[in-house]
């Protein structure tokens, strides 16, 4: 009976993990599937042009099902996303699948060093205000972090192009290698950072994190923005708590209390701020890539939403979806290594 | 609170990120390289048979060479390209092309009548978006191989089943339909019956002096110059158009030198660079026309006269003198300058007495209400606005609906505006292509066969039509330009269309870049003649 419950539980626990997965997904597809049909733009213009013949017209949108109920419409869409098919771009006349893996890596790799600049200097900054609370110190983070919320990432992009690109010349413009290099190294990964090392290729390398300083410097100040506040607000109410009192008067030093203790029992929220930030990036910052002339999903999915290009959209929102549920199942497994308590449930 | 020394504190918050500077690029473009920043998110395919965006055709100028030409030497004038002029039957209808000697593909394969004569079949048989360029010529799926054949693997012959004009038929060969494509390699390359068009969207098989790398979508085109080419090797070696969707970006990487030329800069951004000694800038005239159609199933706008004060409450040269300077020039003609009979035109300027006077002979002194769908991106706004402005001067309240080009060009085919700002490019390079939108309407019902702009505008029009349509078929050039001179006079005092703007190009070079014109179409645009010093 034992053993069986033991097996049972994380059975059951996957089970509606997967059901739940499924759900979003269903709902997910359901949801950007009528929106892209409602929209007041025609999907047929966007193939034809404005000048095609009412017989061109009329053949195109029966080719794309438009004649059928919606409901049959979403049935036939589901069934082919379920098999991998998102159809082809008009856009760019690749399977959407395809353009999707080829415009991810450049988000993916612009999101991670973003983050990364945003959990390592926002986590501790966060820190910092908090143990200085109400000092200089903590307003001035706090001016920082209000600072990062309120700007408009386009005009931060642009300025900081006009400043470090143009003017100083600390970094290299937009795009994400310059005309002399590209196409110099096969795309393996689609990671150009990680590509160029494999190929051996140093000089690209350095070009292309050349190109890559500016933008993720920019969106990981906002990331670090959002990580200092949250944290700080995270470590006030653990300062705040009897233990810390108490570990203090056992004589464990304050650098410890607040580092190891403090900081070790936010770790569970932070990680769903932090998974957050990260899908909020991985989503694609749109402006930012407009700015920066970013090859990635945010350019992609705009582009796409200009030209109409339903099938496009659909993938990528999809795609974007799919990663939040990744994440979120992600943070599910982290918190069962930061969180003691996390492990024991379920079981 | 537990204290904590600022020290450990700091230690903790040791991570901070360092300011990451790499390598700053070096910012030069490659000496034999033209790299141009443009907006070419228009690019939906390269196949020459289906590419109907205007980005797409001038990059497909330079992939393949066509029938006929308007070559960078000389843009005023129609000279032979892989085929030398054609003679034409005494009946206008037998068209003959005798194919330019050794002329090789970018494959290195010869480039025959055989390929010339597939490539215009193509267009017909897969049916895409610019077919309707040569079945107006009566090209079906069904004939089109009878009608257009290699009679000799140097001569191509085709018939047409409708009269026109030799020389329209003839600058209809000098548009994308005519671009010549490797039969062998598109058949190689053919699934499922599409004629190698799934291939050549991202692909090319032609013999222009530049021959594709590659294009990624949203990203660049890059394309390598082509020795063979017919009139010798372009100047330059490598032409990469980087998409850049921000002007503003386009101004800082051309004032930096990481691209030779900006092409989408706007009025400001060309006023600020103007005195940059780096820099230079050069306007070319467009082709496109700006208009505001008008909807006669209103019955206000079905009243010529109300039409003609709404033509008179336009600001044009307030507009071009201001926020439209150095971008557009007042231009009230369907045709625009540079065209063949086209007539500079102005009658109508800014005169709200004498429309307030036309309104009130209307029966409208007071004015009225009335919609106005505009696209939300410039200069589309600026331009509602002004014409809301100076219409309330006569009473008439003008409510702007802005949204998205795809939203209005939606309804605006439907029928469904009052009053639409929109604006329109010529196909090729001939009157025709305007007058058979602009002055011809002989169905105006819901289901007509095709739906012209005057149709858009319920504009009925037998008689003008059948003028349009003489026009087409005229063969003396002097008398079908005072045919066209007619039209347009007539399309620009009653039609529903109040003519505004022709559009002016004004492109950002780099100092050390020459001899890169814009046409007034994409079809003459040419990148081969571009050098660097």
């Amino acid at each position: 009976m034992t053993v069986a419950r033991r097996i049972a539980a994380p059975l059951r626990k996957i089970g509606s993990l997967l059901v739940s997965v499924g759900l979003t997904f269903l709902g997910l597809t359901c949801v950007t599937f009528v929106i892209g049909r409602v929209i007041p733009i025609d999907p047929v213009l966007a193939i034809v042009g404005d000048k095609a013949s009412n017989e061109t017209y009329e053949r195109v949108r029966l080719q794309l099902g438009l004649d059928q109920p919606l409901l049959e419409q979403y049935w036939h869409y589901l069934v082919k996303v379920v098999h991998g098919e998102f159809g082809t771009s008009v856009m760019t006349a690749h399977p959407v699948l395809d353009d999707l893996l080829s415009v991810f890596p450049a988000t993916l790799e612009l999101a991670t060093l973003s983050l990364v600049i945003g959990v390592v200097g926002g986590i501790p900054l966060g820190v910092y205000a908090a143990v200085n609370r109400g000092r200089w110190q903590d307003q001035l983070i706090r001016f920082m972090s209000l600072l990062g919320y309120s700007m408009p990432v386009f005009w931060l992009g642009l300025i900081g192009l006009l400043l470090f690109y143009a003017k100083l010349g600390w970094v290299a413009g937009p795009g994400r290698v310059d005309v002399g290099f590209d196409d110099m190294v096969p795309a393996v990964t689609g990671l150009m950072t990680i590509d160029s090392l494999l190929a051996g290729e140093d000089e690209v390398f350095w070009n292309v994190l050349s190109h890559l300083v500016l933008p993720s410097s920019i969106l990981g100040y906002l990331s670090l923005a959002y990580v200092a506040r949250m944290t700080r607000s995270f470590m006030l109410s653990q300062l705040k708590q009897e233990y810390i009192l108490a570990t203090l008067a056992k004589g464990l030093s304050p650098f410890r209390v607040v580092w190891i203790h403090a900081l070790g029992n936010v770790w569970v929220q932070l990680v769903t701020v932090i998974a957050l930030t990260f899908g909020s990036l991985l989503e694609g910052a749109v402006l930012t890539e407009t700015v920066f002339a970013w090859p990635g999903l945010g350019l992609y999915l705009k582009n796409s939403l200009f030209a109409a290009d339903l099938n496009a959209v659909l993938g990528g929102t999809v795609l974007v979806g799919v990663v939040y549920i990744v994440l979120n199942m992600l943070s599910d497994v982290v918190y069962t290594l930061v969180d003691p308590r996390a492990r024991g449930q379920g079981t | 609170m537990a204290k904590i020394s600022r020290r450990q504190a700091l230690a903790g918050a040791a991570a901070v990120p360092l300011a990451l500077q790499g390598q700053a690029a070096l910012a030069a473009t490659p000496k034999d390289t033209l790299v141009v920043a443009k907006q070419i998110d228009d690019i939906i395919t390269l196949d020459p048979a289906e590419c109907y965006e205007l980005s797409g055709i001038e990059v497909a100028t330079n992939l393949y060479d066509r029938l006929l030409r308007y070559e960078a030497e000389d843009v005023t004038k129609m000279v032979g390209g892989v085929a030398n002029m054609p003679s034409v039957s005494a009946d206008g209808k037998v068209f003959t092309f005798k194919l330019k000697p050794n002329q090789k593909f970018h494959s290195g394969a010869p480039v025959t009548a055989e390929d010339c004569a597939f490539s215009l079949q193509r267009v017909v048989l897969l049916d895409k978006t610019p077919a309707f360029l040569v079945t107006q010529l009566g090209w079906t799926k069904a004939n089109v191989k009878d009608l257009v054949k290699a009679t000799a693997p140097d001569t191509l012959q085709f018939t047409i089943t409708e009269s026109y004009a030799p020389s329209m038929v003839m600058n209809l060969m000098t548009s994308i339909i005519a671009s010549v494509v490797e039969k062998k390699i598109a058949l190689a390359n053919e699934k499922d019956g599409d004629l190698g068009n799934t291939w050549l969207k991202t692909n090319s098989a032609g013999s222009g002096a530049y021959k594709l790398i590659s294009w990624k979508a949203n990203e660049s085109v890059s394309m390598e110059a082509y020795p063979g080419f017919r009139m010798g090797p372009a100047n330059l070696k490598r032409v990469v158009i980087r998409h850049v969707a921000e002007p503003q970006t386009q101004r800082l990487m051309v004032e930096k030198g990481d691209v030779d030329v900006a092409r989408d800069l706007s009025a400001d951004q060309i006023k600020a660079v103007r005195g940059n000694k780096d820099l230079r800038i050069e306007d070319f005239a467009g082709a496109n026309t700006w208009y505001l159609g008008l909807n006669m199933s209103d019955e206000r706008l079905k009243n010529e006269k109300v039409r003609t004060a709404i033509k008179m409450l336009v600001d044009y040269d307030g507009m071009v003198n201001t926020f439209l300077k150095g971008q557009f020039f007042v231009q009230q003609s369907f045709l625009p300058v540079g065209f063949f009979s086209a007539m500079k035109y102005t009658p109508f300027k800014l005169d709200v007495a004498k429309a307030k006077a036309l309104l009130a002979e209307a029966g409208y002194p007071n004015g009225f209400t009335i919609k106005l769908a505009s696209n939300n991106s410039a200069p589309g706004p600026d331009i509602a606005q002004s014409i809301q402005q100076t219409m309330g001067q006569a009473g008439i309240k003008v409510e702007i609906v802005t949204s998205d080009r795809k939203t209005v060009l939606g309804d605006y085919r439907g029928r469904k505006t009052q009053m639409t700002l929109m604006s329109w490019g010529p196909d090729y390079f001939d009157p025709h292509t305007n007058a058979d939108t602009f002055a011809r309407n002989t169905d105006d019902s819901d289901g007509a066969a095709t739906k012209p702009l005057a149709w858009r505008n319920h504009w009925s029009i037998p008689e003008i039509s059948a003028q349009t349509a003489l026009a087409a078929k005229e063969l003396d050039a002097g008398k079908r330009k005072a045919m066209y001179e007619a039209l347009q006079k007539k399309v620009t005092l009653e039609g529903p269309f109040v003519l505004m703007f022709q559009n002016v190009s004004e492109v950002t070079f780099r100092k050390n870049v020459s001899g890169f014109k814009l046409g007034i179409t994409e079809d003459l645009n040419f990148y081969r003649t571009a050098k660097k010093a």
